[in-house]
């Protein structure tokens, strides 16, 4: 057993039904340094943090992890947090109706004998605060604090529980360049007083300014891990090398595209936060479409791409939403969902369970959702013999794999739940449709039946959008991709120009058109 | 249907869908939970029944159970439609006081004919609705709010306009809830023949219906279900008219005014929910509101609407209510709410929205009615009759939840 490391990981394998999402993982973290993890979405960054921290339980995974040279079996983040292994995840959890002091100690109340020691609660409070250089009153409710001030509470929470290890997820996502400056400074602070630190990052540019070791993972598994002090400087390009090249053992159907007129044009399209409006989450985008055209949006979480696409969508996302939309060369006002569909735009989301399907009505109903107004007749009555006649064609054509179309959508699987998502968004006959991550979560098969249907609409001349996390997806089915990195559209590359190294250094591409 | 997939090739080839019983099960479209209401009315019937000595189906009886628990229904109905959408309605006790009072003084004070009193009642229904809607569907208020508030709004209304009892109604207004069909083509030894014609048109009309619905699924070569099951169901649901034809036959008045008009009610608003875009609709914003924004319902709108229609719902109750009194008094309607709210559930329906029927909420409501009937035949005291419509209630919808559960749905 070594002294050198704080926290290895060997040989772990998490399985969730239908894929391993950690095949034989091994993470090694040396005492009191700063290791960064980077990986495309769905690298299992996310997975391997949450075995460490005990989110999954020892027993749900395969492998050992050792900390101090010591195997422990976590069964539980209060074991983790016992050891000083404290996980902060990209979206707090904090209660925002309290202040800053009770979250601070929420679970681990300064108290005697159930009654809680507020002058103590306060007072410590406040040192942790002045460690984390946060100027505000323990006191302060959370709510009234930025994103920013929350993420140094969670610190300063992770503090009080003295942590050994500390495990960052994504900690700049939602900040501004100046918050992200501070927490960056105050990480390397806190390695300073011997608290080695986790970073989950997508920008290659913190990571090359702070991370003393940086571990790459792809598709479940370690790719390399890199000293970043080593003899040989490790530039963004480094990085990105090892992110991308992720096998392409998808086959792609045939199509001979057949590219009109354009169909869509969105430009200068901006979007502020739906809460917090000073946050710019879309910016300045401009992005077209042409009838039987596939188009690729590419860019890692946060990148804004859902973001574009359901501010599009009749305005079902965001504030302060600005730009305009051209459809058919005429500028044309989405303000709602029915003028969207009425203008022939369909959009399918990414998380089919919560935005897409009744999961407790039948696959018949959830087929007509959209455009029940072509099954009806006088009075607003539904033919549900003709509703019925169109779902058993939908469910033949797209095959879904049902025994009536009188199922209920919650007992698909996630392929054929898609699939009757994507039977809703025909229905509605439209000219364009925004796909949002149409495979995710879904076997090889059952995607390579959603790429044909794709195809199948690009033929008969509509303009389709996919936005994708898988590179290879993107670049197996679409004419043109356009990179989005924090709101902007950063690049946009042919069919023949696009690699999946030229696409990741355009999603990592700062405002100065510096890679990150 | 412009759009024309018939190309798409079926990749992997081969495989054909292999299903499940449990899953071809499902493909009834979860039928069975509304058997098992019907299931559980005839088994408390039966019970009851035997406790009371056979009192319990004596033709006055039946007829009373119905003209005592009309209210309920007509509000369940309403109801129904709320929670189905995943909201409640408190205040419908409150309004059935209100509208009640405002229908009595027009006819005594105003000397308004009742006829035109009951329109303005139904008016004044569909404005207290859509003032509920509105802070409901367009401010964004929770609908518990919103109603707990209009449950003291509208009781101090009632309370302001029926300062003491308003008595003296006419007669032809009373019969709405008292009186019967005319006895208008004799008795067939002791039957009344115009109830034995409803009850015939009655079991015609649903034949017709069912005949033809089938026929139309066969036309368009759709999935039915098993001609025996079918047939099956017919009979039983002919039995049960048939028997209740029968017994209201022989009551003193023959067939209840309001049993029609819960009858029309049920037959409108199942077709409503079963077969218009609006209850499709309901069913779409309970099931999952954030899917049925993105599929272009206004859900707003609809909202709005339901809190309109029962209003007006509450407003039909407190017709009934008040002729059934003979008066209107400011107390009216006390606990309505809880009753209607109740049948909903025991009839099936979700506490979190997105499932349920009009038909299970009636036949919630004729299970807490016979519940009633029988314990009162029984003498129980009426604090008891109390307790145990709690714990019935409280056990239907925890049977539901443990059935689920073990279905794994």
């Amino acid at each position: 057993m070594d002294n050198e490391h704080i926290l290895e990981m060997r040989g772990i394998t998490k399985r969730f039904p239908g894929v391993a999402a950690l095949q034989e993982v091994t993470l090694a973290v040396r005492r009191g340094e700063i290791h960064a993890i980077c990986g495309e979405n769905g690298a299992g960054k996310s997975t391997l943090m949450k075995v460490l921290s005990g989110v999954y339980p020892h027993g749900s995974y395969e492998g050992d992890i050792l900390l101090d040279g010591e195997a422990v079996e976590f069964r539980s983040v209060r074991d983790s947090e016992a050891r000083g292994v404290v996980i902060i995840h990209q979206e707090l959890a904090l209660s925002p109706y309290l202040s800053v002091a009770e979250n601070i100690f929420l679970g681990n109340e300064q108290a005697k004998r159930g009654v809680i020691d507020w002058n103590r609660t306060n007072a410590e409070a406040g040192r942790l605060l002045e460690r984390v250089g946060l100027p505000e009153k323990p006191d302060t409710p959370v709510m009234d604090l930025g994103v920013g001030k929350q993420q140094l509470v969670e610190i300063a929470k992770a503090l009080s529980k003295e942590v050994r290890l500390l495990i960052l997820d994504e900690p700049t996502a939602a900040l501004n360049d100046e918050d992200s400056a501070h927490l960056l400074n105050l990480i390397r602070g806190l390695k300073d007083q011997g608290i080695t630190s986790i970073l989950i990052s997508h920008k290659l540019n913190e990571i090359e300014a702070i991370a003393d070791s940086t571990t790459i993972l792809r598709d479940g598994r370690t790719i390399e891990t890199l000293d970043m002090h080593g003899p040989e400087r490790v530039t963004e390009e480094r990085i990105i090398r090892g992110m991308v090249g992720r096998p392409l053992d998808h086959r792609f159907p045939e199509r001979t595209p057949e590219i009109g007129e354009e169909v869509l044009r969105v430009e200068g399209w901006t979007v502020h936060h739906p809460v917090d409006h000073a946050r710019t989450v879309v910016d300045g985008a401009t992005v077209a479409v042409r009838r039987g055209e596939v188009v690729g949006l590419a860019g890692l979480m946060g990148a804004g791409r859902t973001e574009l696409a359901m501010s599009l969508y009749g305005r079902t996302y965001g504030a302060r939403v600005s730009g305009q939309v051209f459809k058919n060369g005429r500028p044309v006002e989405l303000r709602t969902v029915g003028q969207a569909i009425r203008h022939g735009i369909a959009y399918a989301t990414e998380d089919r369970k919560r935005y897409g399907l009744n999961l407790i009505d039948t696959i018949q109903h959830n087929i007509s959702a959209s455009a029940l107004g072509k099954l009806t007749g006088p009075g607003g009555v539904v033919d549900r013999e003709r509703e019925a006649t169109v779902a058993e064609k939908y469910r033949r054509d797209l095959n879904i794999k049902a025994p009536t179309v009188q199922a209920f959508a919650g007992k698909l699987s996630g392929g054929n739940q898609q699939k009757v998502v994507l039977s809703k968004c025909i229905f509605a006959d439209p000219d364009v449709l925004i796909l949002d991550e149409p495979t995710r979560g879904i076997d090889v098969g059952a995607k390579y039946e959603i790429y044909v249907i794709i195809n199948t609409l690009a033929q008969q001349g509509k303009g389709i959008i996919v936005i994708s996390s898988e590179l290879p997806e993107l670049l197996g089915i679409c004419d043109r991709i356009y990179a989005l990195n924090e709101g902007r559209v950063t690049g946009e590359l042919s069919r023949d120009e696009a690699t999946q190294e030229r696409l990741m250094h355009l999603m990592t591409m700062d405002k100065d058109g510096h890679a990150r | 249907m412009t759009t024309d997939l018939n190309t798409v090739p079926a990749m992997p080839p081969g495989e054909r869908a292999r299903v499940p019983l449990s899953q071809r099960l499902q493909g009834l479209g979860g039928n069975t939970r509304q058997y098992g209401i019907f299931g559980a009315l005839v088994v408390i019937i039966l019970l009851f029944q035997v406790l009371t000595d056979g009192k319990l189906l004596l033709a006055n009886n039946v007829a009373s159970l119905f003209q005592q628990n009309a209210y309920v229904m007509i509000l369940a109905i309403g109801m129904v439609m709320v929670i189905v959408a995943g909201h409640i309605d408190l205040s419908v006790g409150s309004v059935v006081a209100f509208v009640g009072g405002v229908v009595a003084v027009s006819i005594r004070d105003l000397d308004v004919p009742w006829v035109l009193a009951i329109l303005i009642g139904l008016a004044l229904g569909a404005l207290v609705g859509a003032w509920q809607g509105f802070w409901i569907a367009y401010v964004g208020i929770p609908a518990f709010i919103v109603t707990l508030g209009g449950m003291l709004l509208f009781r101090g209304l009632a309370l302001v306009i029926v300062g003491e009892t308003v008595a003296g109604l006419p007669a032809s207004f009373i019969s709405i809830s008292k009186g019967s069909l005319p006895n208008a083509l004799g008795f067939v030894s002791n039957a009344d023949v115009v109830t034995l014609l409803v009850g015939t048109l009655a079991f015609v009309g649903l034949l017709v219906s069912q005949l033809r619905a089938r026929r139309s699924l066969r036309k368009h070569n759709l999935h039915m279900e098993a001609s025996g099951l079918f047939v099956a169901k017919l009979v039983l649901v002919a039995a049960g008219i048939a028997i209740l034809t029968v017994i209201l036959s022989f009551s003193a008045g023959g067939t209840p005014i309001v049993l029609v008009l819960v009858g029309v009610l049920v037959v409108v608003y199942s077709f409503v929910m079963g077969r218009t875009v609006f209850g499709r609709h309901v069913y779409a914003i309970g099931g999952n509101r954030a899917a049925a924004t993105l599929s272009g319902v206004n859900t707003r709108k609809v909202d709005f609407w339901i809190f309109v229609n029962i209003g007006v719902l509450a407003a039909v109750a407190a017709v009934v209510t008040t002729a059934r009194a003979g008066a209107a008094i400011a107390a009216a309607g006390q606990n309505y709410e809880l009753d209607a709210i109740a049948a909903c559930f025991i009839g099936g329906a979700a506490v979190t929205g997105g499932v349920g029927r009009v038909a299970g909420a009636i036949v919630g409501a004729l299970i807490m009615g016979v519940l009633n009937m029988g314990l009162s035949i029984m003498a129980v005291d009426p604090a008891w009759q109390m307790a145990i419509k709690g714990l019935v209630l409280l056990l239907a919808v925890a049977f539901d939840l443990i059935n689920k559960r073990r279905a794994g749905s």
